[in-house]
């Protein structure tokens, strides 16, 4: 066949039929019942029709694809201007009419619209619809004999300018309405649709088709005719919906309805030919919007379930079916109906009643529309004008993403939020590997996020599912940690005698858990070491602060780089029980010569300190070994390289940490070892922490000659984490874990203990002063 | 690639059941019954520990020569049981658990229909074709 050239407003209205005969909706072929049954409503003569199901090549295929389909309408349309059938003039002739089908179900109506000769179908530009039976000659028919067939009742009504509908016609009418539409004048042929056939629209018991009529046939081309059409089968005659609404200048549609359910069906069916039939009218929309406020006064709210399912179940349609319609207009599945959700189910439930089968999926017209947009209506090609609904901005948000995403991210998964929400989720799920933000729900302890760009890698979202997983901090990236320690230092003097330092500098380094993410943002390194700051004062009261979250080994294999991993395991390790992957070059200097000095120093530590050691005889031996180290090494255990600036700030706690530390120093190595140098070799990698603590020891104890070598160690020791061995491995982490562990509870014990004597102490003295005084009176007393 | 997907309420009833129509039926709905009761040996072993650590997802359940058998819990205690045909090409792990998502939201659209009541059998279509084109891909 050749090809076929088609005019915007042909190719509208052929692919709108042929979607009307795309009952199988398989968008390919036309059912043959259906196709034929439009030929036929084409009031063609059977030879004619074959014909035309020759030329197109239908007979040839068996079927009706699109292109035939196309190629036998306008065949049709040559046909019913009078024009010889003929393949070549498919293109050849301009201004083709669209071809005119008839929707008859009354048999009276066809014959008499048979009746009349195609001739007077002449050059009407009006755009065919599928009008009641009878056809239309061409300008002749305005609106008036439209509506004349539909005032069966008044027949008289020759007042063919004002459209008026009377609400029950009776088919028998129609000849009647023939026979005056001769003398119609076109009235407002120019501003009616010449419309189509006024004949009968004999199905149009209630007025409503009347109505129609009206506007329809204001149709001087598709959209307002596709308009009237849709606003007819659009309003099927449920008991109170309000009719069509009028497109056209003229209309005067009155409301109508009645509902004879099974004819206007019958030619809404027919009719949807080339229109959306599932266009929502103005008239029914405000109705809607009426019914919705009885429910829900504000229409920016929602419905919620419950009273939509009491109020849909009062139209008696079985439970199923309701459910289906629930399920399709409940667009963002929320449990609730937006205004636009309630009217597309509405509409659902009016067409249902009135026969019209639910389709698979909610038609695009009764989309909600997710963005607000203008409802005028000329949105796209003339033939849209007349749609109510605006076509919907975007298409329903249930990415595959999402379901994936929600388990991850339930904080997103709000579905009955507003439109916006909808966007924002699917938005989301592209954007959550760029925002740091959304890595700091994971954490609840932290308020406060710290912003740093994520940097995108591909493991990126694993890593942040990862993050989500647990609410262990992460790492940070290899620079950023020297970026997070002034953060994490501010931090830190915030909080101030801050007893478990070792656990928020450790996390600046933290590798916690996550080997994998090597960029984490620094935020989360930040705001985890906010939490346990902010659970370590806490910590010294009561319990220990919650242990960090397991380290997901087999999430190791993720680390991006062998670096990293290096990186994260030392630090790690180093922040677990401070036994760091520092590397075993950095001699345990500070300890051997800090054990020298401790005695005299000790002072410095407060007045708790000296009652403190008295009290705690069996510590003191060790203490005075201890001393600075116990101090720094447990320091060093509890922190991180970082963050032994800050963690001097509480002298207390220090002492008490001290005492305690050296405790579980002793614990974890003889105190031969500590006293000697050789007290780093059982951990090599708190020296390093332990020269840190030497810089914040500083301030505390002017006497750490080693100091200075440990300062310069420090930037030594910094540098040397980046390249720490991968070699101490994770094996040792779980000790260090639990010695961290014990290591804190000793110190908050400690700190308890010793507070708790110094009152002892003084109560002790009091009573001895008491003692005194009363020696002293007794005798007075005697005498 | 699923062969037969379930869905088994709380109190162990079947609320949807659906098999590649081909097979012996009979023999999926065995399967699905005898697999509920690794669910709750599943269910009840990692019950002991705290609710959170509790997985949806659990995994194989059992293997058999011809197929295998995944198993799924919500937290409302409705499970998801999906037979997979052996022969095919194996899933992986993912897979099995993007189909058990996509059932689990599926499945809580059903649930948020006001029409539906808890306790009934889904006829919902929407699920019905979700279900669909889990078991098309893999025939």
């Amino acid at each position: 066949m050749e090809s076929l050239t088609l005019s915007d407003v042909e190719q509208k209205y052929y692919s709108d039929l042929f979607v009307y005969c795309d009952v199988d909706n398989t968008k390919k072929v036309a059912s043959n019942g259906k196709v034929l049954d439009l030929f036929r409503a084409a009031q063609l003569s059977n030879d004619v029709v074959l014909q035309i199901t020759e030329l197109c090549g239908a007979t040839r295929l068996g079927h009706f694809g699109r292109s035939q389909f196309y190629i036998a309408l306008k065949l049709i349309a040559l046909a019913q201007s009078g024009l010889p059938l003929r393949v070549e003039s498919l293109n050849s002739v301009k201004d083709l009419p669209l071809p005119r089908f008839v929707v008859g179900k009354n048999e009276q109506e066809s014959r008499h619209t048979a009746m009349y000769p195609d001739t007077e179908n002449q050059g009407p530009y009006s755009s065919v619809i599928p009008r009641p039976p009878g056809r239309v000659p061409a300008k002749k028919l305005s609106t008036h004999e439209v509506i004349q067939p539909c005032q069966l009742t008044s027949t008289d009504n020759p007042d063919t300018t004002s459209p008026v509908v009377s609400p029950h016609q009776s088919p028998p009418t129609s000849p009647h309405a023939w026979r005056k539409h001769k003398r119609q004048a076109s009235g407002g042929a120019v501003d009616r649709p010449p419309a189509v056939a006024g004949a009968a629209w004999p199905p149009f018991r209630e007025a409503q088709p009347g109505t129609h009529c009206d506007g329809m046939w204001a149709s001087h081309s598709p959209p307002p005719v596709q308009e009237s059409w849709v606003s007819f089968t659009d309003t099927p005659p449920s008991s109170t919906l309000p009719a069509v609404h009028p497109s056209s200048a003229q209309e005067s549609t009155t409301v109508r309805t009645v509902a004879s359910a099974a004819t206007t069906n019958e030619i809404q069916r027919q009719a949807s030919g080339y229109e959306d039939p599932w266009k929502i009218t103005d008239e029914q929309r405000q109705y809607y919007i009426n019914q919705f406020k009885t429910i829900q006064p504000d229409l920016t709210g929602f419905i919620p379930g419950s009273a939509a399912k009491e109020f849909f179940t009062k139209s008696k349609l079985p439970i199923l079916e309701l459910s289906h319609i629930w399920e399709l207009s409940d667009f963002d599945k929320d449990g609730a109906l937006t205004l636009d959700e309630f009217c597309a189910a509405f509409h659902l439930v009016v067409a249902r009643k009135n026969g019209y089968d639910l389709p698979e999926k909610l038609p695009e017209s009764l989309m909600p529309k997710l963005i607000d947009l203008d409802d005028s209506a000329v949105p796209e090609s003339a033939p849209e004008v007349g749609f109510s609904s605006s076509p919907v901005e975007v298409t329903p948000n249930k990415s595959p993403s999402m379901p994936s995403l929600n388990q991850n991210w339930p904080e997103l998964n709000q579905s009955n939020e507003q439109w916006e929400t909808f966007s924002e989720r699917s938005s989301s799920s592209q954007t959550l590997t760029q925002f740091d933000s959304n890595i700091a729900p994971a954490d609840p302890d932290t308020a406060i996020v710290h912003p740093v760009p994520i940097r995108m890698t591909p493991s990126k979202i694993h890593m942040q599912e990862m993050e989500l997983k647990r609410t262990a901090s992460d790492h940070t990236h290899p620079t950023s940690p020297l970026m997070a320690k002034p953060p994490e230092l501010s931090e830190e003097k915030k909080l101030a005698a801050i007893k478990f330092p070792g656990s928020t500098v450790g996390d600046g380094y933290s590798s916690s858990d996550s080997f994998t993410s090597d960029q984490e943002p620094i935020s989360s390194a930040v705001t985890r070491q906010r939490s346990h700051s902010g659970t370590s004062p806490e910590g010294l009261k009561a319990v220990a602060p919650p242990p960090p979250p397991p380290r997901p080994h087999a999430s190791h294999s993720r680390s991006s780089s062998l670096d990293m991993n290096r990186n994260f395991t030392a630090v790690a390790a180093g922040q677990q029980a401070g036994v760091v992957a520092f590397p075993p070059a950095v001699p345990p200097r500070p300890l051997p010569t800090q054990t020298s000095v401790p005695h005299g120093h000790r002072p410095v530590d407060g007045d708790g300190l000296p009652a403190h050691s008295s009290t705690s005889p069996q510590q003191m031996p060790e203490q005075p070994n201890f001393a600075d180290f116990s101090q720094f090494q447990v320091f060093a255990v509890e922190h991180g390289p970082l963050c032994s600036v800050q963690v001097e700030k509480g002298v207390d706690a220090a002492g008490a940490v001290r005492a305690t530390k050296n405790d579980t120093q002793a614990e974890e190595r003889t105190p031969a070892t500590v006293n000697s140098a050789k007290g780093s070799t059982p951990l090599a990698p708190p020296p390093k922490p332990v020269r840190r603590r030497l810089k914040s020891e500083d301030e505390l104890r002017p006497d750490v000659e080693d100091h200075p070598q440990k300062s310069s160690v420090v930037p030594g020791v910094l540098a040397t984490q980046a390249s720490i061995p991968r070699s101490i491995g994770k094996d040792k982490k779980a000790i260090q874990a639990s010695i961290r562990r014990n290591k804190e509870t000793n110190t908050v014990l400690a700190r308890l203990n010793s507070e708790l004597q110094q009152q002892l102490k003084d109560l002790l003295e009091e009573r001895i002063s008491l003692e005194v005084q009363l020696e002293q009176l007794r005798p007075f007393s005697h005498l | 690639m699923a062969v037969c997907v379930a869905v088994i309420a709380k109190e162990n009833y079947p609320l949807y059941i659906r098999s590649v129509p081909t097979q012996n039926e009979l023999k999926f709905h065995y399967t699905v019954h005898t697999s509920l009761d690794v669910v709750e040996e599943k269910v009840s072993a990692v019950g002991k520990a705290l609710p959170d650590q509790r997985e949806l997802y659990l995994g194989l359940l059992y293997p058999t020569e011809d197929y295998k058998v995944y198993g799924y819990v919500t937290n409302s205690k409705v499970k998801f049981v999906i037979v997979v045909d052996s022969s095919n090409t194996s899933l992986r792990d993912n897979e099995i658990r993007s189909m058990f998502r996509k059932l689990h939201s599926s499945f809580t659209d059903v649930m948020c229909n006001p029409f539906y009541n808890p306790g009934d059998t889904i006829q919902s279509k929407s699920f019905d074709s979700i279900v669909s084109a889990m078991m098309v891909q893999s025939s």
